[in-house]
Parts: C-alpha cells; structure tokens; sequence
C-alpha cells in the first residue's frame, strides 16, 4: 500500500461529493424546470442562459440568509441533526460502481471509491443511520409541531426501510452476491428489472417514501405540522436537510440504475471503459426525471393509509417477490429448466395484481374514515 | 500492525469514553446518543477483526432500528431528564460489589492473555471465513442450525406477545 494509493483515494472521494453536490445544485433547477413544463408553466429562467445559474443564485441567498436559532432549543442537537442527515446521504455513494478502470498515465484507476464485499448491506446501514437527524430535528427544536413531524417521518422512514431491504434482497438473489460490482457484472444478458418488475417497483415506492419525496412528502403538507421536523430551521441549517433529499435522490436513483438497471453496462463499455459513467448518469437522468413526473401527478397519500400502506401491502407483497425469486432460482438450478426461472417475472406480477387488489379492499375511505 | 495499533487506541478512547457519557449524562436523549456512538465503534471494532458483515448488521440492527425505537419511546414519554435519582437501598452496594468482580475478572484475563502471547488484532482463520457472506450463512445453517432456529421461534413468541398486549389495550379502552 503506497502513498498513491491514499492520493488516488482522497481524490476520487473529493470527485464524488464534489459531483453529487453539483448534482444537487441542477437537480433543483432541473426540477422547478421539468414541474413548470408539466403545468405549462416556463420556470426559473432569467439568471443566465436558459436560467442555469439560478442555483448559483439560490445559494448566495441561503448562505446570506439570516440564521435564527430559537431560544429555549437543545443547542447541540439542534446544530448536530442536519449534519447527521447530510452525512449519510454523501457518504452512500461511496460504494456505488461507477464504471470499471481506466488506464491513467499507465495505472490502472477504478471508477469506484470503495470495492465492498458487503456492500448492499453498507447502504442499508448507513440508510438506517439517516433516520436520526430526522428525529433529532424534532426533538431538539423544543416545539411539538417540529416533535410529531418529526416522529411522524422517522417511523415513516422505518415502516419503509423493511420493505426496502426486502426488495435489496431480491437484487442479491438474482446477482448471487452483496457487492454491488458483481451484481452489475451479472446483469451482462439481461437487466434484473426484466426479471422482476415488481421489485424494482417496490424499490421505486420504498426509495420515494425513505427519502420523503411525493406522494410521500408528509413535511411539505403544511396544513397538518406546519413543516414538520424542519420547523424552526432557517439559513444554512434548513438548506442542508433540503440538500440531504436533493442528493438521497440522486444517490437512490444510481442505487435503483445499478441494481436493476444494468450499472454502467451499456453497449460498447467493454471496449471504452470512460463511457461507463456516462451510462449511469443516462440512466439517472431518467430516473430522476420519473421521480419529479410522480411529484408532478399524484397526490399526497393521507398519513394512515401511508403507514397501512406500508405494513399491510407493501411488506407482504416484497415478502411474496423474495420467496418467488429465490423459489425460481432454485428450481431453475435443480431441474436445468429455464421456463422454472422465467416463473419468476410472470408470478411475481400475479402478486402485485393480487396486491393492488387488496389496496382497493383495505385503503378505502370507509375503512380509513374518521371514527 | 502499526497503525492498526493506534487506531485501535484511539477508537478504545471513543468506545469508553461514550460508554462513560452514556452512564453520567443527566438527559436520557443524550445518553441514548451516547450509546448509538458507542455501538458504532464496536461495529468498527469488528471491522478491524475482518468480520465486515458483523459490522454492518451491527450498525443496521442496534444503532439504526433498535436505538431509534429507544429514543422514540424516551421522546414520547417525555421522560428527558432525569429528576431525582431514587436510588432503592440495597443498590449502591450491591452494583459496588458487581464493579469489583467485573474489574477484577477483566484484569485477570488481560494477564492471563498476556501471558499466553496473544496479539490484540489478530483475525484467526474462523473470522475469515466470516468475510464472505457464503461461509456465514455456511456456518449459520448447518453448525448452528438449531440455535438460529430457536432464536426465531423467541422472536415470534416476542412479536406474537407485543401484537397480543396491544390488542388488550384496545378492547378495554371499549
């Protein structure tokens, strides 16, 4: 282990928080742009060409803004928690291949910061470490609209994370491995979404609801907790969170590319290791534009027919998809049978019609009326 | 060997320290803080052994799920502070005692171990074998089939027993 080895690195994690904090800056103006065009609107547009230094502006204006810190707040905490969210959501991408090497002045550089053997299980457990600042938010703000924002996002972070993690299960079945460089390399033939939609689907909602974008976005309903946990921020401080969920998007959707979308497999990447990333980037571009499309169509989904949401379909159903997966595998490898693997995609959509048919039982309004 | 020496020191430092804020903080918030901080340099303790898996379920399982179901319950019931310390009589001997044999235990097997040449990182071949998750799940289902069995069927039982009291609840409150 030589000293180049720690400068290669050094640099390669500065890159990667210098692109997801870029990523972050556009992806906002990305969004305002794409809702605007969806509500015929135009969008921010004046500050420069085609608006694209209206982040640039945006955070001349929070870095200037005025820092109120209310009186009676657990000052520690207060000022801990959106260091606590930001952290997490930086350090995920960490592990996330971007490509696979490519020759620099005759060394070998890889395109990922760290090759981990456990690697899915990383995300998971810097996932579960994210709820804190949420909660800590909450409860440092000494305010009780900030407090139940609070709990109300944590618990619903937890309730999704089980489905979450039930679906990263499906991912390592079928790329029979928890790295994720592995699991890319065995999505060669085929990507896994083809194998199984509905875990890619069930990834999609439990992502959308961990990171509290819509139709799961319960601190933006301002009529029931004023904003939640994010109450009594302001300045620099409430940037951050925003900035957390700007960059847990796009840290999700390179997750959600690379496990079942191909990574930065595309054509012609054996032969031009550089156009890897550029795949991934593609790839979450398409991503990132599906989830701003949601936030632009559906509405905000009601806080107890969330939770129920979560408990009663989503977590059976992600259940039902690991079983038939691995079920599907098995009986493919026993029997040297590919139509057994092919069962996979074909009950695993069953099951979801069975699903969506339970969610028009059980979240009904009568079911769900007031008492 | 080196530095995996002195990070193991500083890591130490951590570990106790936090150990020792979690106990003598007055807010039981910033004790449950506490805690996470030191179950998150145990997980890096596990690390340093070679045993990554162990580390991040650590991490996931204790510092993600179970601490935050902790703060949730502390932050609801609203019992922050910590007023008067009620201590019963028989107590404050009794954990003196306790503290005695534990140090005293714990300083023997640190002699006795050091007796016996053993280095404090050294991975023997069993932790290795923990790195790949196959060799994990190898030992979990045949060697210790019976106990992982078993501790499922305790997990049931506890889940079974919370759904139960719950529901209790709520038929009285009718």
């Amino acid at each position: 282990m030589d000293w180049t080895f720690w400068v290669e690195w050094v640099i390669k994690g500065f890159v990667l928080c210098l692109i997801l904090l870029t990523g972050f800056a556009y992806l906002t103006l990305y969004e305002r742009r794409a809702l605007a065009r969806m509500q015929v609107r135009v969008g921010p547009n004046r500050a420069g060409p085609q608006g694209l230094l209206q982040p640039i502006a945006d955070a001349v204006k929070l870095i200037f803004k005025e820092e109120f810190t209310p009186g009676r707040v657990y000052k520690v905490v207060f000022i801990l928690a959106p260091v606590l969210t930001v952290v997490p959501s930086l350090v995920l991408a960490a592990v996330i291949p971007l490509g696979t090497s490519f020759n620099l002045f005759g060394r070998v550089v890889t395109l990922y910061v760290a090759n981990v053997n456990v690697g899915i299980l990383y995300i998971m457990s810097i996932a579960s470490i994210a709820v804190y600042g949420i909660v800590l938010a909450g409860w440092s703000s000494n305010n009780k609209y900030a407090m139940l924002g609070g709990i109300r996002s944590s618990a619903q972070m937890i309730s999704y994370e089980l489905a979450l993690g039930l679906s990263f299960a499906v991912a390592i079945v079928l790329g029979n491995s928890m790295n994720l460089m592995d699991i890319v390399n065995a999505q060669k033939d085929m990507w896994f979404v083809v194998v199984q939609p509905v875990g890619a689907l069930i990834f999609w909602i439990a992502t959308l609801a961990e990171v509290n974008r819509a139709p799961f976005d319960m601190p933006e309903a301002e009529q029931e907790l004023t904003a939640g946990y994010h109450s009594e921020y302001s300045g620099m401080k409430f940037a951050l969170f925003f900035m957390a969920e700007y960059q847990k998007m796009i840290v999700i959707c390179m997750i959600m590319a690379t496990l079942f979308f191909g990574g930065y497999l595309g054509p012609g990447v054996e032969k031009y290791h550089l156009l890897g990333p550029v795949y991934l980037f593609a790839k979450v571009i398409i991503l990132l534009f599906a989830m701003i499309w949601v936030r632009a169509t559906w509405p905000r989904i009601r806080y107890d027919r969330l939770m129920s949401f979560g408990w009663k379909i989503l977590l059976p159903l992600s259940l039902a998809v690991v079983f038939i997966t691995a079920t599907g595998i098995l009986l493919a490898d026993v029997y040297q049978n590919q139509m057994y693997f092919w069962s996979i995609p074909v009950l695993s959509i069953i099951s979801a019609g069975a699903a969506v048919l339970f969610i028009y039982r059980d979240l009904r309004r009568k079911s769900h009326g007031r008492i | 060997m080196n530095s995996d020496l002195i990070v193991f020191l500083v890591l130490s430092l951590v570990s106790v320290s936090s150990a020792l804020g979690m106990v003598f903080s007055r807010n039981a918030v910033y004790s449950a803080l506490f805690l996470v901080l030191n179950f998150v340099t145990v997980a890096v303790f596990y690390l340093l052994l070679g045993a990554p898996f162990i580390a991040m379920s650590q991490i996931t399982v204790y510092a993600g799920a179970i601490m935050v179901l902790f703060l949730f319950v502390i932050m609801l019931l609203g019992t922050e502070t910590i007023s008067s310390p009620t201590a019963l009589p028989w107590q404050r001997p009794l954990a003196v005692l306790l503290a005695v044999v534990l140090a005293v235990e714990s300083v023997y097997l640190v002699f006795a171990r050091a007796g016996s040449n053993a280095s404090i990182s050294a991975p023997d071949a069993s932790l290795n074998s923990m790195e790949s998750l196959r060799g994990m799940a190898m030992s979990l289902f045949n060697n210790f089939l019976l106990p992982f069995e078993i501790t499922s069927i305790l997990l049931l039982v506890a889940m079974v027993g919370a759904i139960v009291i719950a529901k209790q609840e709520k038929v009285g409150q009718k």
